[in-house]
């Protein structure tokens, strides 16, 4: 197996020497993070550690967070190349590797933006040591752009266009600041001499990496704030993208699962005789919660794990029941919140919203390979870092024992975070059993939406009060299934404000999902704002607007509504609803234009939003990112459920757990606001207000308060 | 049981498959042809992300076994370009940029070239009822961006 050193997989050619360490320029215990560079950067045109120029004029950009269609990969690439002044057309994409180097510190700095000067890089390398420490390298959390970009990115590409001038000057005889760059070329006006990034890439790598280069005003931006193609997406149209699920290579075994039906359930039993029998059945082995078919083509597994009649027992959970769980939540809940003695009116709603399911098209699949004391695994995973280390300690080696590859994901939304890889650590423990031979675990689609990490399922207890002119005096709710600061935020200026947890445990698996708990709590709040507006006979758009006091939430619910043409009439059974909510540094507001027949059926017509993350980098893959959000969190709304009996998941396939397809899908307006705010993540922002959205329009349109997800379990015909 | 062999032609090339019979074209194209852009999404034909052309037809391969399609013609995401060339629904969702993480997007490609060559002008009404593919990114208003395009220049309007 091939000792994976970081110049084997940046290095460009035919390089000398051997086993390569990371070496950090300077001698200082904070060395600028974008400074740790191999120790010999010149010889492959290294720059930074994100950023190589090669004698070939071009620049690759290594970002360390991965593809899943959000676009991170080509946005990073062009915050750096703007910094640069590279031309576009010479900038390529490679995903950092597997290495420590590239654990992603920056993210941490989304949360703390403003980090004072003197210890900036003392916080960035110490932020640095710690991801390392917790192999971090995560793409999630809406933080590739604000994080990695923002601080990262940016930052080197400043710091790689001041080299290459550096570089350049030394080279024409002049001083540095007379230099301008453009187009991948340093010019220098006065001697008419010129050099292309090329040209300087040896000299420039031989510079010591400036530890705060000075960077561009953003008025100043040719590349940014414009529609740019992703980098990846021809290889998305002709077939030839390589996903975890395509990897193949030379002996390949491959393995079907059995999962114990119940969570935390354990195999007892599995007669295994008459399927290792079967045509092309290798051998069938047991794990600790589950049964592997490994055989020489994927069907041939299938079919023999199909014969097979495991016995698994139901860790004490098989009682559990979509029922329990609510029942549990609503005693938890208690009574309905206090209210103030004087208030004119009392509103009261509880809300519900069920498991769900990430349903990343591409099933779990991961290969693996264990040949003595290393192995090599190979997937689709939103952290390749923590992807080494699962399949580390699945196979009690050290993280270093492992090499890990990480291919295209068809789809993530959070199930292929760090902690929630549970099929990268069965697939290398499959591989164990059949060492040396590399081994191919597919999950079935059934095996994947039973065995999943679920969106929690909640449910929160609402009470608001008004006073006689219909002013907000209180609105407080407890809730469980989940939530935190974030989440629960309402930009409203009502004096009595207080939400609660009151959690309620049971054993279903649960993760993050797109946009995390804002998903339930961004329709828990803008519904209960929506049924406190109209019980204070106010329109549901003013009434918002005349709580807020921050500028950006009111330009964005203003916007919004422009855009909707929110005050024209609408036909009989129409409506319109409205909803806002601010996550992972973003602020979206939403109107849902709906059309309910008099028998019921439901049409999402339009939705318009208005987004203020701050500023774009990529105008198109960002509006890409809302559309994909809304449409997300809308089937979610109208369709989607996990429902639990006898401690298993009901739905298998997307026959049972439906999703919205082209014909259910509204036409979406998206608007941005450059406020010129601290940037904001753009994956998961626009799901938080989709739902509630919906619910308030089908309100305006019906009269009808869908409190329940998913709608399509609520009535919506004119009662007969 | 007993193995004959499956003669397939695959994007124009005569191809001789030694697979159960039972193997659904899904896995003979993927695993036994090696071309991994047609996808497995479900397995029972729900989602369309494994969607080819048989003699110009578009099938859900995962559901149709191998058997079924003996003495066929087969084309998948691959025999779509000519020389190199995107065919015209392969530009415009390069135009439109269409796929997010893409997975679902050959199955969704193929569904659309099926359509179109058998109806230019598609109307709203038709490409609702036939593209009924899933999209877990939320491409949709893309894609039906993408088809309206297709749909027009083809009327030569």
């Amino acid at each position: 197996m091939r000792k994976w050193t970081r110049r084997a997989f940046i290095g460009t050619g035919a390089l000398a020497g051997g086993g390569l360490l990371l070496g950090v320029t300077g001698a200082t215990l904070a060395p600028a993070r974008h400074s740790l560079r191999s120790d010999d950067p010149v010889s492959i045109g290294e720059l930074t550690t994100w950023i190589m120029v090669t004698p070939d004029n071009l620049v690759t950009v290594l970002v360390p967070h991965c593809e899943m269609g959000q676009g991170a990969q080509t946005a990073l690439a062009m915050m750096a190349a703007e910094e640069m002044d590279a031309d576009w057309n010479l900038v390529r994409v490679k995903e950092a590797p597997a290495l420590d180097a590239y654990a992603n510190a920056y993210i941490v700095r989304a949360f703390i933006n403003d980090v004072a000067a003197p210890i900036e890089r003392g916080f960035d390398f110490g932020a640095y040591r710690v991801a390392r420490w917790f192999a971090l390298q995560v793409t999630g959390g809406s933080l590739s752009v604000r994080g990695t970009g923002h601080h990262g990115m940016r930052v080197a590409g400043g710091a790689a266009r001041q080299m290459l001038v550096e570089a350049a000057a030394a080279q024409f005889g002049v001083r540095a600041s007379e230099c301008t760059v453009a187009s991948s070329r340093v010019n220098h006006s006065g001697s008419g001499r010129s050099a292309s990034f090329g040209e300087l890439a040896s000299a420039a790598a031989a510079q010591s990496v400036p530890a705060r280069p000075v960077l561009k005003d953003p008025r100043s931006y040719t590349l940014r704030r414009t529609p740019q193609r992703r980098l990846d997406m021809r290889s998305k149209v002709d077939g030839s993208a390589v996903y975890g699920i395509d990897f193949t290579m030379p002996g390949l075994l491959h393995a079907a699962v059995e999962i114990a039906p119940v969570f935390g359930g354990k195999l007892v039993s599995v007669d295994t005789a008459a399927a290792e029998a079967m045509p092309g059945v290798k051998r069938i082995v047991r794990l600790e919660e589950a049964v592997a078919v490994v055989a020489d083509t994927y069907w041939r597994a299938r079919v023999a794990l199909a014969t097979l009649k495991p016995q698994f027992d139901d860790a004490g959970q098989g009682g559990v029941s979509t029922a329990t769980i609510f029942d549990a939540f609503d005693k938890a809940l208690g009574a309905f919140p206090d209210m103030p003695a004087d208030a004119a009116t009392v509103i009261k709603a509880d809300y519900k919203i069920p498991f769900l399911p990430h349903g990343t098209m591409e099933p779990m699949a991961c290969t693996a390979q264990v040949i003595d004391d290393r192995a090599e695994v190979w997937a689709g995973t939103q952290d390749p870092l923590n992807a080494r280390k699962t399949a580390a300690d699945a196979l009690g080696f050290s993280p270093e024992q492992v090499q890990y590859t990480n291919l295209a994901l068809g789809g993530g939304f959070g199930r292929k975070l760090p902690g929630y890889l549970d099929f990268v650590g069965m697939s290398a423990r499959i591989a164990k059993e059949m060492s040396p031979t590399p081994v191919k675990m597919i999950w079935s689609r059934e095996t994947d939406m039973q065995h999943g990490y679920y969106r929690p399922a909640g449910m929160a207890r609402f009470a608001g009060a008004l006073d006689a002119a219909g002013t907000p005096l209180a609105a407080r709710s407890f809730y469980a299934g989940g939530g935190d600061g974030e989440s629960v935020f309402m930009p409203y200026a009502i004096a009595d404000k207080k939400f609660s947890a009151r959690d309620a445990k049971h054993p279903i698996r649960t993760g993050p999902w797109r946009s995390v708990l804002n998903s339930q709590h961004g329709f828990f709040k803008e519904s209960f704002i929506d049924e406190m507006a109209h019980a204070a006979k106010k329109d549901p758009f003013q009434f918002r607007r005349d709580l807020m006091t921050d500028l950006r939430f009111k330009t964005a619910l203003e916007r919004v509504a422009a855009m909707a043409d929110w005050d024209s009439p609408l036909p009989e059974r129409e409506g319109r609803g409205i909803a806002i909510a601010e996550s992972f540094g973003s602020i979206v507001a939403q109107v849902a234009h709906v059309s309910v027949s008099p028998e019921g059926v439901l049409k999402v017509k339009q939705v318009c939003a208005a987004v203020d993350c701050g500023d774009v980098v990529n105008t198109d893959t960002a509006a890409a990112q809302v559309e994909g959000g809304i449409i997300f969190g809308l089937s979610a709304a109208l369709l989607g459920a996990i429902t639990i009996a006898n401690g298993t998941v009901v739905e298998s396939n997307f026959h049972d757990f439906k999703t919205i397809t082209l014909v259910d899908a509204p036409a979406i307006e998206v608007d941005f606001i450059i406020s010129g705010a601290h940037p904001g993540g753009l994956g998961e922002p626009a799901v938080p207000p989709i739902a509630a959205a919906v619910a308030n329009a089908i309100f305006a349109a019906t009269r009808i308060r869908v409190r329940e997800l998913p709608i399509k379990n609520s009535n919506l015909a004119v009662p007969s | 049981m007993s193995r004959m062999p499956i003669t397939l032609t695959v994007n124009g090339q005569v191809r001789s498959l030694d697979v159960d019979p039972d193997t659904p074209l899904l896995w003979a194209i993927r695993e036994t042809l090696g071309l991994t852009g047609t996808k497995f999404g479900c397995g029972i034909g729900a989602c369309g992300a494994c969607t080819v052309h048989v003699n110009g037809k578009p099938e859900r391969s995962c559901s149709m076994p191998v058997s079924s399609a003996d003495g066929s013609s087969v084309t998948t995401i691959e025999g779509l370009a000519q020389g190199g060339a995107l065919n015209a629904v392969q530009q415009a969702w390069l135009d439109q940029q269409v796929p997010q993480c893409g997975y679902c997007q050959s199955g969704m490609i193929m569904a659309v070239s099926a359509l179109l060559a058998e109806k230019p002008h598609a109307t709203d009404a038709e490409i609702d009822a036939t593209i009924t593919n899933i999209c877990r990114c939320g491409t949709f208003a893309r894609v039906r961006t993408a088809i309206h395009g297709l749909a027009i220049d083809r009327g030569g309007a």
